[in-house]
């Protein structure tokens, strides 16, 4: 919303620089995002007709205008705009001028033709913050080579450009703005009744209006005016609505626009004449029903559909007496009932329409409009009389229009104001502040908030009752709300609460980093790709199963919820590997999505995945046996195979007996699929598994004091034999005094035979209370071997 | 001279063999060398020891001043073969390093360091300076139901705000009724059910909307929602917890302000700002007084408790803190940008 401060001060005399008005606006909650100059620095540029139009010979984006400046001579012009025609009256920023933003206007050369100034669009003149309308079109009948600032009658003037929130409808209208600014200065704010002359047969002679779903429209009102003089409007009103960021277009049109901005009320005129005996009925839209709108477009019209809710509750239509639909409810008006330079009988309309109507409607049909924002958010109730009769006022004055005399309603029963109880004691404790009663009242009553019953003697509690442009107070933390807001949030004293907690992070949460770090201690990077995957995705890293799909994707290549981390990962090293980093190491954390029975929300667990470009399954192992020894967990591997992973280089990762994830290679296939070249490792893990592990404190044994003794051991193994297996018998056989056991050397040859191998482990011994004798030493390598010999048909080297 | 007896000539000579032990010594070249010179100036032919055995032909009454000359002779040359051996090893020493002479700047090969992603190191900073302030850390699911996402927030089913959050909804039981959630927000609401107030929680987390990806958006990120509920806590508690996470955060010098403004779930509401010590503001996030809808749809009575709850991006955090122009950079795992950090 762009309210203009000359606007403003019709209203209240407005005091301050802009910059601190700004501040007043914004501490109110009405964010001032731009205070725009409008009429200022104009020197130079001066209203030129356009006279003709070429296309540029060497730019498809530039075209030749030749202007008149009013001497007779054709000024050649390279304009990158396409939006006027000849005959035109346009702002030219002549040869010499200084332009608002600075720019110096010169003679020069683009791509080849002579460009002598510049035709100006409204952003260019700083009348607009956006350029969105292309070249400004002078409505003017201004002489050719008069100054743009005199032609528009321009007078320096002050606009802040608000971010009007969804709570705020009455701050979409000059007078809502000036009666909060007006509160927050402490100046008198009036609004004047129109003064509308009456003349001529009363309006209920020739009009009336039925409401038929009431839910749709609970007030809906009309005036009559006769002999309008349809034209362009005068200089001043143009200017407030190109200020306001409105284009003029005729008399009927700004007057309209002019009061919606004001009031915050929008209204339609239709051409009487187009509606049989002016009689007008106010309903839902019918199965199959469509009507042709204003811009010429045919549109179907959706019915309800009984659910009450959303795009269920239908278009709301006004139709003519035959029923047949001539206006798109709070909309847009329809074709066949427009005003036209012929009108002279003009229908207007103001009406109360039901908010979710309307911005269902807007979204589905993609008309955005004013109007309709006004009504999403909701208009006055009790503003309806203002607004019709202040068109009234302006059309007499500007249209010479004759106003039938009356208006005509047709109402739902009248809605009860809201009255809030408001208990200062709440209201203090929900903005920590100390007032009474007294300045409670003081804040609300400027801005229409009466107060009154104060049902206590101290006064310590009293009724609002809230004003009807403000539908989105109806309890006390809203009337807190304002109270706060016109006491300043700034002069609220800061307070702390002391949480009597203990801050801390739960088990799970401190394992998250404890993971993290050592992923990226054994020199992983941590990646986050997105959790979206396309259809065939699963399925090409090789895994099946059910995934759960949006219903109404971005785009169709992320409209699946992951159940692995492996296909974002692969994507990761694909896109490193294209920019020539094959060899990445990344890992992500993060939440997978399983579908779980009807209707219940999806298991979310936790997994921590390794991915290794251009390394093999013994480097993953590696890799997984360092984040265990950085965690501090025994994370043993049994060969399996796993989806997605190679079929003879995978294995499980068993913790505490339990299957917590699964390390090894990716399917040559897969890493085919995701088009990655050379080997890829893989290590996955389950999150909560490894925290609940990471729970235990491990227990100090003591060191022994004593020398400790080698001996290494060789076994010719059979293939099948896992490494591990021996390991763990050696480990076993060992006792007490075997204090570690490393596999160093795996040896395959011919003269072991096929499917053999020589398996060589480094074992260290030692006892606590004693120097080992030879004895102890030859006994336990005596029960290691034997154990190893006869339980895996192994021979000794 | 015949009365004083004749002066052997292994005592006599005594100077002249030490000095060309000396000689030896001086010349030696190595350790072993030394040993040998050593050995064979005090074994049995060797100058001392012949001299000390020639003591017996000397006047007694000389033989005291003799002797000591003989002692300062053997102390002699062990004090140069221990001074040369010292030389000697030096020399050896300064050597052998010559020799193993590295440019350590030509050291071939790096180990693999990892890398925490940026954005984990601003959630991580963000809980810790909560955590400080006796906050605790709460969860929830990412995909939820609308209930939670929406209802329980005072955004009723229709209601327009719905569309401004843009939702991803998930084909999963009734149409409509699973989201993927929009905002860190049903945490609160879980948070509530789950335990009795007092509540000082922060809640970070990843959250979803039907965004096209831009510099500044992505339909993927992240927020951290903080929730207080206790007895008669206000607007001021939360300027004042913003205020205290401001200075604890980002340092002494920065200062926070609230400004009306609109969110459904919160009455009064807050946007927050921080100024940097040079004056300007930063636009943070949203804030307010917990509506009393949310609090009865978390089962809490709103006569008997109040509270605040705050939320912002964490994505801008780090946009901000490292100067990341363009934020999809910072998700498109490009070891490049993630090595950086």
């Amino acid at each position: 919303m762009r309210a203009v401060l000359s606007w403003m001060r019709e209203f209240a005399p407005i005091a301050g620089e802009p910059e601190q008005i700004a501040d007043q606006l914004t501490s109110l909650g009405l964010v001032v995002e731009e205070i725009l100059t409008v009429g200022a620095d104009w020197d130079g540029i001066v209203v030129a007709r356009v006279l003709d139009l070429r296309s540029h010979p060497e730019a498809d984006k530039i075209q030749l205008v030749d202007v008149d400046i009013g001497d007779g001579e054709a000024l050649q012009i390279c304009c990158g705009a396409f939006n006027m025609n000849v005959g035109d009256k346009v702002a030219l920023a002549t040869l010499g001028t200084t332009m608002p933003d600075g720019l110096e206007i010169a003679r020069r050369k683009l791509r080849g033709e002579w460009s002598n100034g510049m035709i100006c669009s409204s952003s260019e003149l700083k009348l607009e913050a956006s350029d969105s309308h292309g070249i400004m079109i002078l409505e003017t009948d201004a002489e050719l080579g008069t100054p743009l600032s005199k032609a528009l009658g321009a007078v320096t003037d002050i606009v802040f450009d608000i971010d009007v929130e969804g709570n705020r409808p009455d701050a979409l209208s000059v007078i809502g703005i000036t009666r909060d600014l007006a509160a927050k200065q402490g100046v008198p704010f009036v609004v004047p009744s129109p003064k509308v002359l009456e003349g001529g047969m009363p309006a209920a002679a020739v009009c009336s209006a039925e409401i038929v779903d009431l839910d749709l429209c609970p007030r809906f009102g009309l005036r009559v005016l006769r002999n309008v003089v349809n034209g362009p409007s005068p200089v001043w009103m143009q200017n407030r609505l190109i200020a306001a960021g409105m284009r003029p277009i005729s008399t009927v049109v700004d007057i309209s626009n002019y009061v919606m901005l004001e009031t915050g009320h929008p209204n339609h005129t239709f051409d009487l004449d187009t509606i049989p005996g002016g009689a007008l009925r106010i309903r839902r839209a019918k199965p199959g029903e469509s009507l042709r709108t204003l811009d010429g477009t045919d549109r179907s019209l959706v019915a309800p559909d009984g659910s009450g809710i959303g795009r269920g509750l239908g278009d709301g239509v006004i139709a003519n007496a035959s029923d047949e639909a001539i206006s798109l409810a709070g909309v847009m008006g329809g074709f066949t009932t427009e005003i036209s330079d012929a009108t002279t009988n003009v229908l207007l309309e103001a009406a109360v329409w039901d908010r979710m109507s309307i911005a269902n409607t807007s979204r589905r049909l993609n008309l955005r409009s004013e109007a309709s924002t006004r009504f999403e958010r909701g208009v006055d109730h009790a503003g309806l009389e203002r607004a019709l009769d202040r068109f009234c006022e302006l059309a007499a004055e500007l249209a010479d229009a004759e106003i039938a005399p009356g208006r005509v309603f047709a109402d739902a029963p009248p809605v009860a104001p809201v009255i809030v109880t408001t208990r200062t004691s709440m209201v203090n404790q929900l903005l920590g502040t100390d007032l009474d009663a007294a300045a409670m009242v003081g804040l609300l009553n400027p801005i229409g908030f009466s107060c009154s019953n104060p049902t206590l003697s101290d006064g310590a509690r009293f009724d609002v009752t809230v004003p009807s442009w403000r539908p989105d107070s109806t309890i006390e933390a809203d009337i807190a709300e304002e109270i706060g807001r016109h006491f300043g949030f700034d002069n609220i004293e800061n307070q702390v609460p002391v949480s009597i907690e203990t801050g801390e992070l739960t088990q799970l949460q401190r394992g998250r980093r404890r993971i993290r770090r050592a992923f990226a201690t054994v020199g992983c990077a941590e990646a986050m790709p997105i959790p979206f995957l396309a259809p065939g995705d699963l399925a090409a890293a090789g895994l099946s199963g059910d995934a759960l799909t949006l219903a109404n994707p971005l785009v169709s290549e992320e409209s699946v919820l992951r159940t692995s981390l492996l296909p974002g990962l692969l994507k990761a090293v694909a896109y490193n590997a294209s920019h020539r980093r094959p060899d990445v190491r990344l890992f992500e954390l993060g939440s997978v999505y399983h579908p779980t029975a009807d209707g219940e929300l999806p298991d979310e667990p936790e997994q921590v995945a390794a991915i290794l470009g251009q390394t093999d399954a013994t480097e993953a192992v590696r890799l997984l046996r360092g984040v265990a020894q950085s965690l501090g967990l025994d994370l043993r591997v049994k060969n399996a195979e796993r989806a997605g992973l190679h079929p003879t280089r995978a294995a499980e990762v068993i913790f505490r007996g339990k299957t917590i994830g699964e390390v090894g290679e990716v399917d040559p296939a897969v890493a085919e699929a995701f088009e990655i070249s050379g080997r890829v490792g893989w290590v996955q893990l389950d999150v909560a598994a490894l925290a609940v592990g990471l729970t235990a404190v491990p227990k100090a044994k003591p060191v022994s004091r004593f020398p400790s003794s080698d001996l290494d051991l060789a076994f010719v193994v059979p293939g099948e034999v896992e490494a591990s297996a021996v390991h763990d018998s050696l480990m076993k056989a060992g006792r007490p005094l075997v204090q570690s056991v490393e596999l160093f050397d795996v040896f395959r040859s011919e003269q072991l035979g096929a499917d053999r191998r020589s398996l060589a482990f480094s074992v260290r011994l030692q006892a606590d209370d004693r120097t080992l004798s030879d004895e102890d030493v030859q006994s336990t390598r005596t029960k290691m071997i034997n154990e190893v010999t006869k339980r895996h048909k192994a021979e000794l080297r | 001279m015949p009365d004083i007896p004749e002066i052997p000539s292994e005592i006599s000579e005594l100077g002249a063999r030490v000095s060309a032990v000396l000689a030896q010594v001086e010349s030696a070249e190595s350790s072993d060398e030394l040993t040998a010179i050593l050995s064979a100036a005090t074994g049995k032919t060797g100058p001392i020891t012949v001299a000390r055995k020639a003591m017996s032909q000397v006047d007694p009454t000389h033989r005291k001043s003799v002797g000591m000359r003989v002692q300062d002779a053997k102390t002699t040359i062990e004090t140069a073969v221990e001074a040369r051996r010292v030389g000697l090893g030096a020399a050896e020493r300064t050597a052998r390093v010559q020799a193993e002479r590295m440019d350590l700047t030509e050291v071939v090969g790096t180990p693999t360091a990892g890398h925490i992603h940026p954005l984990t190191q601003a959630w991580e900073d963000l809980e810790d300076a909560f955590i400080g302030m006796g906050f605790t850390v709460a969860e929830g699911p990412h995909v939820e139901t609308d209930w939670y996402n929406f209802d329980a927030l005072n955004i009723p089913k229709g209601h327009p705000a719905r569309d401004g959050f843009d939702s991803l909804y998930v084909n999963n039981g009734e149409e409509g009724s699973t989201v993927l959630r929009t905002h860190t927000s049903p945490v609160q609401i879980r948070t509530m059910q789950a335990q009795e107030p007092p509540i000082y929680i922060i809640a970070p987390g990843r959250v979803f909307r039907r965004d096209t990806a831009d510099a500044t958006h992505l339909p993927v990120f992240h927020q951290i929602e903080g929730l207080v509920i206790d007895k008669g806590i206000g607007l001021a508690h939360l300027a004042g917890t913003i205020e205290k996470f401001t200075q604890a955060f980002f340092g002494e010098e920065f200062h926070s302000r609230l400004r009306p403004n609109y969110f459904p779930f919160t009455e009064p509401s807050a946007e927050f700002d921080i100024q940097r010590p040079d004056g300007s503001w930063l636009e943070l996030g949203g804030s307010g007084v917990v509506h009393p809808n949310v609090l009865r749809a978390g089962g809490i009575d709103p006569e008997e408790w109040s509270g605040f709850a705050f939320g912002f991006g964490i994505d801008r955090f780090l946009q901000i803190k490292h100067g990341v122009t363009d934020l999809r950079e910072a998700f498109t795992n490009d070891i490049r940008f993630l090595e950086q950090f």
